[in-house]
């Protein structure tokens, strides 16, 4: 018997009224644990009843205790017929579960009704008394924390990242089952509520069992999705990062024994080989002058060939199965570690991350990103308890990603993230992340054991620039890029743009600001059934990324910059069209090369009046102009360009084909390049091709005073101020006309997106200067004729004065503290393979990696499969990089490098000592925990809401636990209730209401980290009805102003730094 | 192609105080579109047309939602559904539960019935108030009329209380509350020169001295009902018009004190019995509910009428019944000087406020 649930009924308020005659109600309480239920007395007639009752006891198992949830009915009692139910409220205590999050939730809920919405609301509190039996804790997962958040939460050090966790449970729908004809829509919903409440929390509990399996305490980066599956069933999955998380406590010192060695900072290794530093171990070796060895010197000579990227890791292609024979130069010793390094990562089944943002120093290389698709017709699920054919078509997916990641020379995928689109019995999975190197010398001791370098006599490598260069080998490159000098450090290869699905690192060197790009495309199908359905699809997909590909690069070029993060491409499968919506953010990044104009071209020379070309290319390269201002897009000028790079920048042609024109040799003839830049050529072949140049233009700035992105942070935003206003926004279009072309189509649906923009320009304008972050659209087309786009986003305020000059400092000193801070991150890496059957009825995947390289060639690796292992590879063109002279060439700056780089080891030491003495201001920073409930004389605790991890101008001192609620909503009054925007607005802002009051009860004030994973609409006029489900999820805090926990600080100054964000308020 | 839904919900509560005025006064979506549009909000932010609809539909809903809070507007403070701002929800009840002075200037003294509210569509053309506009300043007459009515306490305060008002328009409802309960007479033509705040003014005046919260503070309807006792008191005034020799005793010592000091004097000590029996005539007669609701008209016809045509100042004025006032205390045989006193203060400042154009 591990743990006493205890509950108690206090009060309620605001009660409908249950009585017409005496416009008053006899409420009672029932409460309900799995089996058990409580009574309250009836209080008769009032509609603020003071139940004050005892306290109901429960006593069950953890397991109970982490699946069920807390259910209390509140009835109107009856003397002659039924009782008529108020409402109902569910409360999750999983929060109660582990030590350190809320230990009592206590609180007004409202009452919630899935018919009339909230009807009053109802004071609880609720406590659990866990009997502290360690073995029975293995058993449920209890103590295992889960957070949102897709970084190291802010008040945690990581001291062990474990890897990727999933798990996914399948369950019949109710909504489909025969009792639903004979039982009320209010039953129907409150079982569907229930059913996934409970699968929510199995799911939870068995994703911790999993992290315990590893040794982990926590699951960070937690995303838990359904699939509506219809008559095939329900499915609940979700993905996460197990951790082994520390809490920074105000009188530890993080950073004494813990550390490694004080004068190397983590940062300075972004630009080495994960290779050569892979297996120092930062607990364990003291001594470090044992590895100096001559072993060191060949290293190091290795790792500056590597920094022309001459030598090549054997293992890269070998997941490509393209001769994985490389590695020519590559010494034997190298090729060995890059190898322990790779099957150190390799032994676990998947080395993917959820985690979107990381501690310096952990990313060393980011290779592009790598997404998978798949399509799949659903069947009834027969047997619930074994979801195998799920699992084996993620695992498929999962396979497919980690291949692509390989082939691009990585070892790991970070920023993972997985979702599903169905529609009918077509379901599309998809994958997406970005593939990227980490530094190996995190991972934990054991994993490799030969070779070692000196940390101290290491280069510093710019850590602004370090992730940017290639992972992959530039002689056997996955795709043609065109590559150049770091335009940093000048001594590793860049490609000219990267894509990522990761924010964008801390210690980026960023010129200017961010922007929101999206890329929007619709594709309209023929209606079809089963197999032909699902083969339609899959065959439009290719083409589908292609184009939304193809609209980003040009809407990057046009923006003036170079790479893109938080990359988010989401295909919609309705019954007569998909809808693509590609999200990311746009910046320019100053280690890559400027970004070089678009430029028009006729399909041959004046063949299309020249004026018209003329005009539109004047247009572009207007566009261009001003969008550097308004960006303020400067990057620092390169003082002479011979220094930096050793080889003349190869003047490459990049051309932009469509893809269904074939290329043409005269475009040779044309001069293509735009300012000294190569340039990007779009052709205009026909009206289709002008018509996408003007859609390229439409694309209106944002107006003075907003900016715009989609990541947890602004680049070139940072000095956030403390005004916060989180959003949702629905809006469904209706296509009236059935005969709608695709170029329709996309203007439709373009104008769709830029409208709500532009709708909420006008709604924030009052919080000018202001940005909004973490813009999340999702599209849905929930029937035919009707798109719809649901968008969770916050604004900001920020100071305008401080920006510029904050952009330089920033970076170089947070690097350093959150070092200090999270120094300690290494990456578990065990074996954990298990076999998978991959059954495929028919399944057509079209996988795709973005990496740093240039669409018009063939970045677009499309890998067909029908059935099983057949697959095409329609990559259509080879490289043209010429790189036969280029060897010579680094011949001779290899020994120049040489010289160069130990002048700069020697000046290394020096540059990190003073940055450890800089650290001591930021000690400063400890926190006091102060009570958890006063927050301002309101007698409702306002509740902040956002979907970034932190809130501007506050620290976070405490995670209280998951949030993870999942609402139905049902009417049969629409005309009532304002018609569908009327019932969607209320519904919407009893979701807030619920959230914010289940934050308020664990004694919370704010939500991070929020997003609304589903919210399904569904409504029939003409019976008067609709019904809506929403799912939300996030992570509820108790975060304190900057200013009081400075003001507290004095006492206690120990070790504890700041969170990276915290600092921007100062 | 048409926007089948559009919703935006903020976890704050997004609220437009333009927006709020338009909905309040009862413009319709599409007309308060073009009063946006023609004021020039478009320029700010770049936006269309559609962006100003969709948001003004947003904000619409967003009000009609809230409304039901409104009603009870201690709920607002502790409803858990929309997260606003103190200092936002003091605006927007504020806001919500003021009301046009024309529109209250027709109903004020009406009963707070069905009936009157059949005639709101007439006094909408006659005001141009919209009707919506109308309906809810009505509604919320009679909601703060059926609050306060079953209330202990001062009016005041509790309007105050139970509507979190401001103490300005807490006293204005009061004012309402007390016309509609004591159905003064308002809508005359002689009294239309009167403004709402002129009533107001008088109410207040009335409430503090003459109900029975004068006396007695914890009675039920005390503020709301005028003192019995005090109205048949009243009726002993009536010796100063009866009784001969005081009242010529009391002209010539008022005679005496304003002789010089004005330029009616002549007017005034000719019109002095006259005006003089009008005033105690009114006071004896406030036994009668039905007097009492022409009190008003009454000062109207009998003293302020007279003083008029005579082209008595407003200084004038205040200068005779300040002495006319007074003079009665040194009447030896006048006894009644409390009810007097409680009396002529109130008219006084009545006429005083009353007395202009």
């Amino acid at each position: 018997m591990p743990g006493k649930l205890k509950a108690k009924i206090v009060a309620g308020r605001h009660l409908p009224v249950m009585d017409r005659a005496s416009d008053l109600t006899d409420a009672f309480v029932e409460v309900k644990f799995g089996n058990t239920t409580f009574k309250t007395d009836v209080c008769p007639k009032s509609l603020n009843p003071q139940w004050n009752s005892e306290w109901f006891k429960f006593e069950v198992d953890d397991e109970d205790l982490q699946d069920e949830p807390l259910q209390i009915t509140v009835l109107d009692h009856d003397t002659y017929s039924a009782n008529d139910a108020i409402g109902k409220v569910y409360i999750d205590i999983d929060p109660l579960l582990y030590s350190e999050a809320a230990s009592v939730i206590s609180g007004w809920f409202p009452i919630y009704d899935t018919i009339h919405g909230i009807r009053g609301e109802i004071n609880v509190i609720v406590k659990v008394e866990l009997f502290n039996d360690l073995n029975r804790f293995r058993q449920s997962s209890c103590g295992v924390k889960f957070f949102c958040t897709t970084c190291i939460p802010q008040c945690y050090r990581a001291t062990l990242v474990h890897g990727f966790v999933e798990e996914l449970v399948v369950n019949e729908d109710p909504e489909y089952q025969w009792i639903d004809r004979i039982r009320t829509p209010r039953a129907s919903n409150e079982a569907r509520q229930r059913l996934i409440s409970l699968m929510s929390g199995e799911l939870q509990r068995k994703i911790g069992l999993k992290v315990l399996e590893m040794g982990g305490n926590a699951v960070v980066g937690y995303l838990q999705c359904f699939d509506l599956e219809g008559e095939s069933g329900l499915v609940v999955r979700a993905i996460g990062t197990a951790c082994t998380l520390d809490k920074l406590s105000s009188g530890s010192a993080p950073n004494t024994n813990t550390h490694m060695h004080p004068n190397t900072a983590p940062a300075s290794n972004a630009c080495n080989s994960p290779s050569k530093d892979g297996k120092e171990s930062p607990l364990a070796h003291g001594c470090r002058s044992t590895h100096n060895s001559p072993v060191h010197s060949v290293c190091s000579s290795q790792r500056l060939s590597q920094n022309f990227s001459v030598s090549v890791p054997t293992l890269i292609f070998t997941g490509m199965g393209s001769g994985g024979s490389a590695g020519k130069e590559a010494g034997p010793l190298r090729t060995l570690l890059r190898q322990q390094t790779q099957t150190a990562l390799e032994q676990r089944e998947f080395p993917f991350f959820t985690l979107t943002s990381f501690p310096p120093g952990f990313l060393l290389h980011v290779g592009g990103v790598v997404s998978a698709r798949s399509v799949k017709l659903l069947d009834r699920i027969h047997n619930p308890d074994e979801p195998e054919t799920r699992d084996a078509w993620w695992e498929e997916i999962r396979q497919e990603i980690k291949s692509h990641a390989r082939a691009l020379g990585c070892h790991a995928v970070v920023g993972y993230s997985e979702s599903t689109s169905i529609c009918e019995e077509v379901c599309i999975l998809s994958a997406s992340g970005t593939a990227a190197i980490l530094n190996p010398r995190y991972m934990r001791e054991g994993c490799l054991d030969i070779g070692c370098t000196d940390h101290r006599f290491e280069e510093p490598s710019p850590p602004n620039c370090g992730f940017c260069h290639i992972p992959y080998d530039e002689l056997n490159m996955p795709f043609p890029a065109q590559l150049t000098y770091c335009y940093h450090c000048r001594r590793q290869k860049v490609p000219d743009v990267l894509f990522t699905t990761i924010d964008l690192p801390s210690e980026a060197a960023v010129a200017g600001k961010g922007c929101l790009i999206q890329a929007r495309l619709c594709r309209l199908k023929k209606k079809a059934q089963g197999e032909a359905n699902a083969t339609a699809i899959s065959n439009l997909l290719p083409f589908m990324e292609y184009e939304l590909h193809t609209q980003l690069m040009n809407k990057l070029k046009l923006r003036s910059m170079n790479a893109l993060f938080g990359l988010h491409i989401q295909i919609s499968v309705g019954e007569n069209m998909l809808l693509g919506l590609a999200s990311a953010t746009g910046v320019y990044l100053t280690a890559l090369p400027a970004p070089g104009g678009i430029q028009i071209a006729g399909k041959t020379p004046g063949d299309l009046s020249s004026e018209h070309i003329s005009s539109i290319q004047k247009r572009i390269n207007d566009t261009i102009a001003v969008n550097k201002e308004l960006y303020q897009i400067n990057p620092p000028e390169l003082a002479e360009e011979g220094v930096g790079s050793p080889i003349p920048e190869p003047r490459h042609r990049s051309r932009l084909f469509r893809s269904h024109s074939e290329s043409s040799d005269e475009l040779s003839e044309l001069d293509l390049s735009h300012g000294k830049k190569d340039a990007f050529v779009l052709e205009i072949d026909d009206t289709d091709a002008v018509e996408d140049i003007h859609s390229l233009l439409i694309d209106a700035p944002p107006p003075t005073g907003f900016y715009s992105c989609n990541t947890e942070n602004m680049p070139g935003i940072s000095n956030w101020t403390s005004g916060v206003q989180m959003f949702t926004s629905v809006r469904v279009l209706r296509l009236s006309n059935a005969n709608l072309t695709n170029q329709g189509l996309n203007k439709i649906f373009t104008d769709l997106c830029e409208n709500l923009l532009k709708s909420f320009y006008f709604k924030l304008r009052s919080m000018i200067p202001c940005c909004l972050c973490h813009l999340n659209f999702t599209v849905a087309v929930p029937e035919e004729e009707l798109i719809q786009v649901t968008v969770t986003a916050v604004a900001m305020t920020y100071d305008k004065e401080q920006t510029q000059e904050k952009t330089a400092e920033k970076p170089v000193n947070k690097g350093s503290l959150e070092a200090e801070e999270q120094l300690q991150f290494p990456l578990e890496l065990c074996a954990d393979s298990s076999s998978s059957n991959i059954q495929t009825a028919s399944k057509i995947s079209v996988s795709l990696f973005t990496p740093a390289a240039k669409l018009c060639q063939n970045q677009l690796l499309i890998a067909r499969s029908a059935g099983v292992g057949e697959s095409t590879n329609m990559s259509p063109r080879a490289a043209s990089v010429d790189y036969g002279s280029f060897a010579d060439r680094c011949s001779t700056w290899l020994e120049l490098l040489r010289l160069k780089a130990h002048t700069i080891r020697r000046g290394s030491v020096k540059t990190i000592s003073s940055l450890e003495r800089c650290s001591p201001l930021q000690e400063g920073r400890s926190r006091s925990l102060r009570s958890s409930r006063s927050f301002g004389g309101s007698s409702v605790t306002v509740v902040k809401m956002t979907p970034l991890s932190f809130l501007p101008g506050t620290r976070i001192i405490k995670y209280l636990g998951i949030i993870n609620m999942f609402f139905i909503r049902e009417t049969t009054s629409l005309r009532e209730e304002g018609g569908v925007s009327g019932f969607l607005h209320s519904f919407i802002a009893e979701v807030f209401a619920m959230v914010r009051a289940h934050v308020a009860a664990l004694g919370g004030n704010a939500v991070v980290s929020y997003s609304m994973k589903e919210c399904v609409f569904m409504e029939n006029p003409n019976k008067n009805q609709a019904q809506c489900l929403i799912n939300v999820s996030g992570d509820a805090v108790i975060c304190i102003s900057e200013t009081d926990q400075e003001s507290s600080a004095s006492t206690a100054n120990t070790g504890q730094t700041g969170g990276s964000e915290t600092d921007g308020a100062t | 192609m048409s926007v089948e839904l559009d919703v935006f919900v903020g976890n704050t509560t997004i609220m437009d105080e333009e927006v709020y005025q338009l909905w309040l006064d009862g413009y319709t979506v599409n007309d308060a579109v073009k009063v946006r549009m023609e004021g020039g909000v478009m320029d700010e932010c770049e936006a269309s047309k559609d962006v100003l609809l969709s948001d003004t539909m947003d904000q619409y809903r967003t009000f009609q939602m809230c409304e039901r809070l409104l009603h009870s507007p201690a709920k607002l403070a502790n409803q858990l559904l929309f997260q606003i701002p103190p200092h936002r929800q003091i605006m927007l009840i504020e806001r919500y539960y003021a009301f046009d002075d024309t529109f209250v200037r027709e109903v004020l003294g009406k009963k707070l019935s069905k009936g009157t509210k059949k005639d709101l569509d007439d006094i909408s053309t006659k005001t141009s108030v919209t009707l919506k506009s109308c309906r809810r300043q009505f509604d919320n007459f009679k909601r703060v009329f059926k609050v306060v009515e079953e209330l202990k306490g001062p009016l005041v305060e509790n309007i105050r209380q139970h509507f979190l008002l401001s103490d300005k328009l807490a006293r204005d409802y009061a004012a309402i509350v007390f016309f509609a309960n004591n159905r003064f007479e308002t809508g005359k033509r002689k009294l239309q020169y009167l403004s709402f705040q002129d009533f107001a003014f008088c109410a207040g005046q009335l409430i503090s001295n003459w109900t029975v919260g004068a006396v007695d503070n914890m009675v039920e309807d005390m503020d709301v009902d005028l003192d019995k006792e005090f109205l048949q008191e009243l009726k002993e005034l009536k010796i100063l018009i009866t009784d001969k020799d005081l009242l010529d005793q009391h002209k010539s010592l008022v005679c005496t004190a304003l002789r010089g000091k004005t330029k009616v004097f002549i007017e005034m000590e000719g019109s002095f019995k006259n005006l003089s029996r009008g005033l105690i005539n009114i006071a004896a007669k406030l036994t009668n509910t039905k007097d009492v609701r022409d009190f008003f008209i009454d000062l109207v016809e009998k003293f302020i009428e007279p003083c008029r045509s005579d082209r008595w100042s407003a200084a004038d004025m205040k200068l005779y019944l300040t002495h006319y006032t007074n003079s009665a205390h040194i009447l030896d045989t006048f006894k009644h000087q409390v009810v007097w006193d409680r009396y002529m203060g109130v008219v006084k400042s009545c006429i005083f406020k009353m007395y202009h154009d």
